[in-house]
């Protein structure tokens, strides 16, 4: 594991700049979309699945390709099953033509 | 500086393409209009992603396609279960599904952290300050997360008690359990990286998460489902660290940052510290002490045509929905009754209490789905001074956000809390199930008011009965 000098101080700028950015986009968010943006973003952390395949990539031993079956499997859970689910909360909020007649079913 | 190759170079533009699409995903997650789309970049940027490491990690790498077939197993399984999950919940269990998901983040990430402890472990030589201090963190904070993301669903799915749970000396437990992991963490970092000590304090992590969220009351479970997203986040945050990996990193942090925001906004909503949240162990008191279901309250009975026609000859209707609309699901049939009251020439409006139901966005969600307009739906800032020109608050199946001890009674668990201000209408009329409490476990003196008549029953049988009430008005 080497982690140059330069590599390390370069992952601390993204560090800091990413947490930066992320505080800045979510800083005004109308109540009605918490739902949906917290599962997004639970989404996005599901990448986490990239570093379940490079654990899987470099698996030695029977220990260390559980580890990697386990990460990965929970990994996909958490990308796919968070798409899909913020998908389905915000395929209910399909825009309406406005003053719509209320004689028609939804 | 190391020299790059060329695949390299590539590999940082997709991480940047990712993390670009992460971010710009969120951007419009935060608009209404915008929002799938923003969902649907985020998805594009992930699959992206994955794609290219497979491409270059396993069938361009040496030997790397020999372990190709983790992927095959690991990948489709944890799709389906995912795929499954997503689509079979019915909208009233998202809380618990985001729960289940967050902690499946929280697992990988500590998973990963802890196979790369194991493999670079154990030489003579200490293991580099940043990358033990990273592997710690990612273990520590994503087996928090983990089981932390399982009691919340345990909570919110009926199976672990919804009220706080204390025992005597709770607190200290708690405050063992962080020095331990505090101890051996500084001990793993700077003395010896041993494994079996990295296993013991990976597993005091593990009951830490417990013992965390046990002490919270379900009805906060929003906000500590949406903290230990954040804390996954800063989880994979910190694999994205040992990995030297720029996607997991700012993935990691874009979420650990925008998930902590998420979590202030949301106490903000119901008038509450964060700190308030996570230690006061809400709905401790009353619930167990006012415990008779009715109270010494009388109530006033009204019947389902009453109610009807009060509603019918009045000239606005303000419609309260709660969790117990959710559960009945009754929204069909209260968008017919909103469909209805208009051709009557009445006015209706839904008043959306920030946290009614179990989640911010619950009540806006349901009724989208029965395709009740945007526009009827106010929020609580913009809909409270309607309510004295009222005829009619419907209130289904909420409870707590209508109380009024939050306004006036200082030992009320709620006091502080901004309530609609229901009790300001003409007539108030409560469909409920039960006198029971709501879920922070206290009385609701609104029921006691003179003006306030209660309708008894599943939410969507009553509101069908409304229905045809109105009907035949």
């Amino acid at each position: 594991m080497e982690l140059t000098g330069f590599e390390l101080v370069a992952a601390l700028f993204i560090l800091v700049l990413a947490a930066f950015v992320g505080y800045e986009v979510v800083s005004k968010v109308p109540t009605m979309l918490h739902t949906p943006l917290m599962s997004g973003a639970n989404a996005v952390h599901g990448v986490i699945v990239v570093g379940a395949m490079f654990v899987a990539a470099s698996s030695e031993g029977p220990l260390r390709i559980v580890l990697a079956l386990l990460a990965v499997i929970l990994g996909t859970i958490n990308v796919v099953g968070g798409f899909v689910v913020t998908d389905r909360m915000l395929d209910m909020f399909k825009r309406r033509p406005q003053g719509q007649s209320p004689q028609e079913k939804g | 500086m190391p020299e790059l190759s060329g695949l390299d170079i590539a590999s940082y533009v997709v991480y940047l393409v990712a993390a670009v699409s992460f971010i710009l995903g969120l951007k419009f997650l935060a608009s209404p209009t915008t929002a799938r789309r923003g969902n649907q970049i985020a998805a594009g940027g992930m699959a992206l992603v994955v794609l290219w490491v497979f491409v270059t990690d396993f069938l361009l790498a040496d030997g790397g396609i020999g372990q190709a077939w983790i992927l095959a197993v690991g990948i489709p399984l944890g799709a389906i279960a995912g795929v499954v999950g997503a689509r079979r919940v019915p909208m009233t269990a998202m809380p618990q599904m985001v729960a289940i998901f967050n902690g499946a983040g929280g697992g990988a990430a500590a998973l990963v952290a802890v196979a790369e402890f194991l493999r670079d472990a154990g030489e003579s030589t200490l293991l580099p300050l940043p990358f033990v201090i990273a592997t710690l963190l990612g273990a520590v904070i994503g087996s928090v997360s983990l089981t932390g993301s399982i009691v919340a669903f345990g909570k919110l799915q009926g199976f672990v008690a919804a009220r706080p749970v204390k025992y005597p000396g709770s607190q200290v437990v708690t405050a063992v359990l962080l020095l331990a992991i505090v101890g051996l963490g500084v001990y793993l970092a700077a003395i010896a990286n041993s494994v079996p000590l990295f296993l013991l304090f990976c597993a005091i992590a593990l009951v830490l998460g417990v013992q965390l969220v046990m002490p919270i009351g379900g009805a906060d479970m929003p906000v500590v489902v949406s903290l230990l997203n954040s804390y996954t986040g800063i989880a994979v945050a910190a694999t994205g660290f040992v990995l030297n990996n720029y996607a997991l990193l700012i993935a990691g942090t874009l979420v650990g940052a925008s998930g902590g925001i998420l979590t202030q906004l949301m106490c903000k909503a119901m008038n509450r510290s964060l700190f308030n949240v996570l230690f006061a162990g809400f709905g401790t008191g009353g619930g167990v002490s006012v415990a008779g279901p009715a109270g010494d309250q009388t109530v006033r009975e009204i019947s389902a045509e009453d109610a009807a026609v009060l509603m019918a000859y009045g000239k606005k209707v303000i419609i309260v929905p709660g969790y117990g609309m959710a559960v009945a699901q009754a929204q069909q049939p209260v968008r017919e009754l909103m469909d209805l009251l208009l051709e009557r020439g009445v006015d209706v409006e839904f008043a959306i209490h920030p946290v009614a139901g179990r989640m911010p966005g619950h009540m806006n969600v349901l009724l989208a789905e029965a395709n009740v307009p945007y526009d009827r739906l106010k929020e609580m800032d913009e809909i409270n001074d309607d309510f004295e020109d009222a005829s009619v608050a419907l209130v289904i199946g909420a409870n707590d956000v209508t109380n009024p001890a939050a306004r006036t009674d200082t030992g009320s668990p709620i006091y502080g809390m901004p309530i609609l201000n229901v009790d300001a209408a003409e007539n108030v009329i409560v469909l409920k199930r039960s006198m029971a409490a709501g879920f922070a476990g206290i009385d609701n003196p609104l029921y006691a008011e003179p003006k306030t008549a209660m309708l008894f029953g599943d939410a969507k049988k009553s509101v069908e009965e409304l229905v045809a009430g109105v009907k035949a008005a």
